[in-house]
């Protein structure tokens, strides 16, 4: 029955492998990643399930035993992450269905769709540390492509930049491998976990372990390494976009909480409460600062999830159960509301022609649905109850406070607060005021554009009303990697 | 041996980095070519160095080389393969289409 670990990365390869081969066929290749979207959600939805039941389940492949083979793990918070993945990967989808143009279906928009999604999911799952390279390169290559397709001279020049940047922190990673494997001598993930508390974190292991936090902080866009996500994520069509802004930088900071909770977790008063907890102000901070000086409806999305991720790793750095859980609910809230957020900005950018929003005006006029919905998600964004934007930050900041964190907890509210005014800017400019859009124009219809959103903006209102069960599955899961021996003891010694 | 490779690779970083900070496109692409080089090389060496045996372990070895590095710095090679040829096409199609490979006529052009 483990062997359902693997199907998450292994649907999306073959659904991706099969597209290549109806590339010159439309439709085809609609209907087959139509159909494998929605098999995916099931899949991840039982998988959460089944693991739910049975707490950690451990696929050893081809039957090496834990230390020595390549083990994919599941455990609860990795099929959150997996949910999500899917939700979103299966929205932005169905949104490129009515925007995405001719020519990028005929030139590998959907294998290349479907190979991203292999590399998130299986970084998720895999529970060993050259193999989340492997599956890091797997995403980032897919990404190259996404982020470039197109070929304007803009996308160009900024996505040689991101290939460059990532490339970069990409070999970063290896040299931190190497460091590791030479210390640990191990790279599975659980052995690295007991080994590591043998050595009982010596200087050198924190070296290795800041080394680590760099290079999923370029992965992640942490502070002072986040200037490469707003210039990168402008050049591509919304649901691209989307779909990085919702997950890939997402993944970097799944990476981040494993390795901080499950390895490096034995020096807390200087990696976690010392580094991370600034870093998360700092990123909190000059994220909101650049959404809050931007007038451009993309750019100001692209700062906003720099601000976002700082709420993230905040959680980790106070570093309690509350706080990880707070964290864990900030990533699902965020991954949502942010895909949802990026796909409005394409719907708008489909009826105006911009995303200047100096130069729109009177959408609400227009396309009254379009703006209520965006109003929902962006007060979701800022953190208005009872929208789960509210109850994410909630659980983060009281244990700021609670921890004697005042001034992170300061930032963090003062960080809400500009959020707010940010969303209002966007709300004031683009959908009030008089109508800049000409006629044919206004007569664009959104309906179907803004189907593949409604599932997002509903789940930002349940997440928000049904706080309760759902932050209590979240605080399971951050109990669950908060106690590392469990993730441990289920890799090396089978949890049969 | 091993302080004589990490020499070498700490050289390698030394050049690397220069060519990373420097106007043109393609000796950036050199640079993560050299980067990744050195990254490889740092694999196999932290791994400690066998001479004269393979890396098979039998009943009777008594010595053996570390066979996990061999197949993670062969994994990496081949992924650094593939981004580097992706890396050379799109810095011709920038060369292409911007009629420059300096990086520094490229920034701030009016086109956004």
């Amino acid at each position: 029955m483990s062997n359902l670990v693997l199907l998450p990365v292994l649907l999306p390869f073959i659904t991706g492998a099969i597209l290549i081969l109806f590339y010159k066929k439309r439709r085809t290749q609609r209907v087959i990643s139509g159909f494998s979207a929605i098999g995916m959600l099931i899949l991840s939805i039982y998988l959460a399930y089944y693991v739910y039941q049975e707490s950690v389940v451990v696929l050893e492949v081809g039957n090496w035993p834990a230390p020595f083979g390549i083990v994919m793990v599941a455990d609860i918070f990795a099929t959150i992450m997996l949910i999500l993945s899917s939700i979103v990967g299966a929205a932005c989808l169905f949104f490129a269905f009515q925007t995405i143009s001719k020519e990028r279906e005929k030139t590998f928009f959907y294998p290349f769709y479907f190979f991203l999604l292999t590399g998130v999911n299986g970084a998720f799952l895999t529970g060993d540390l050259f193999n989340l390279f492997v599956f890091f390169e797997v995403m980032l290559i897919a990404s190259y492509v996404l982020i470039v397709m197109g070929g304007t001279k803009y996308q160009l020049r900024e996505s040689f930049k991101y290939v460059i940047i990532n490339m970069f922190s990409s070999a970063l990673f290896l040299i931190a491998i190497a460091y590791l494997y030479s210390i640990t001598g191990t790279v599975n993930m659980a052995h690295l976990g007991e080994r590591v508390a043998e050595l009982e974190q010596t200087g050198i292991v924190t070296v290795v372990a800041v080394f680590l936090l760099i290079v999923f902080a370029v992965k992640g866009a942490l502070f002072p390494l986040y200037f490469w996500l707003p210039r990168s994520y402008y050049g591509p069509p919304a649901p691209i976009a989307a779909l990085f802004g919702g997950l890939l930088t997402k993944v970097g900071i799944y990476a981040i909480i494993r390795m901080f909770t499950l390895v490096f977790n034995h020096d807390v008063a200087f990696t976690h409460k010392g580094i991370i907890t600034v870093l998360a102000g700092f990123t909190m901070l000059f994220g909101v600062l650049g959404a809050v000086s931007q007038f451009d409806f993309k750019r100001i999305l692209s700062y906003h999830i720099i601000s976002q991720v700082g709420y993230m790793v905040m959680g980790l750095g106070i570093y309690t159960p509350i706080a990880v859980a707070g964290a864990i609910y900030y990533i699902v809230h965020h991954i949502i509301v942010k895909s949802a957020l990026f796909l409005f900005a394409g719907a708008t950018e489909r009826i105006t022609g911009t995303t200047d929003i100096k130069q729109m005006g009177g959408v609400l006029k227009t396309h009254p649905y379009l703006a209520w919905m965006f109003f929902i998600t962006a007060l979701s964004l800022a953190g208005i109850p009872p929208l789960s934007g509210f109850f994410s930050k909630f659980p983060i900041i009281v244990s700021g406070f609670e921890e004697d964190q005042h001034i992170i907890a300061g930032v963090a509210l003062l960080v809400g607060f500009l959020t707010l005014f940010s969303m209002v800017k966007i709300f004031q400019y683009t959908f009030w005021g008089e109508q800049k859009h000409t006629e044919e124009q206004a007569k664009i219809p959104a309906g179907k554009m803004l189907l593949p959103t409604v599932p997002l903006v509903a789940l930002t209102i349940i997440l928000g009303l049904a706080a309760e069960p759902i932050f209590q599955y979240s605080m399971d899961a951050a109990q669950q990697i908060m106690d590392p021996s469990i993730y441990i003891e289920s890799v090396l010694r089978g949890n049969e | 041996m091993e302080i004589l490779i990490s020499v070498m690779i700490g050289v390698l970083f030394t050049v690397s980095t220069y060519l990373l900070l420097s106007r043109s496109l393609l000796r950036v692409v050199f640079g993560t070519l050299l980067l990744s080089h050195g990254a490889h090389l740092l694999i196999i060496t932290m791994a400690g160095l066998q001479r004269g045996v393979s890396p098979l372990l039998s009943l009777d070895a008594d010595a053996y080389t570390d066979p996990l590095v061999q197949a993670m710095v062969l994994t990496a090679i081949v992924i650094a393969f593939g981004v580097t040829s992706f890396i050379l096409v799109l810095s011709y199609r920038i060369y292409k289409v911007h009629q420059t490979d300096d990086l520094e006529e490229l920034r701030g052009s009016a086109d956004e």
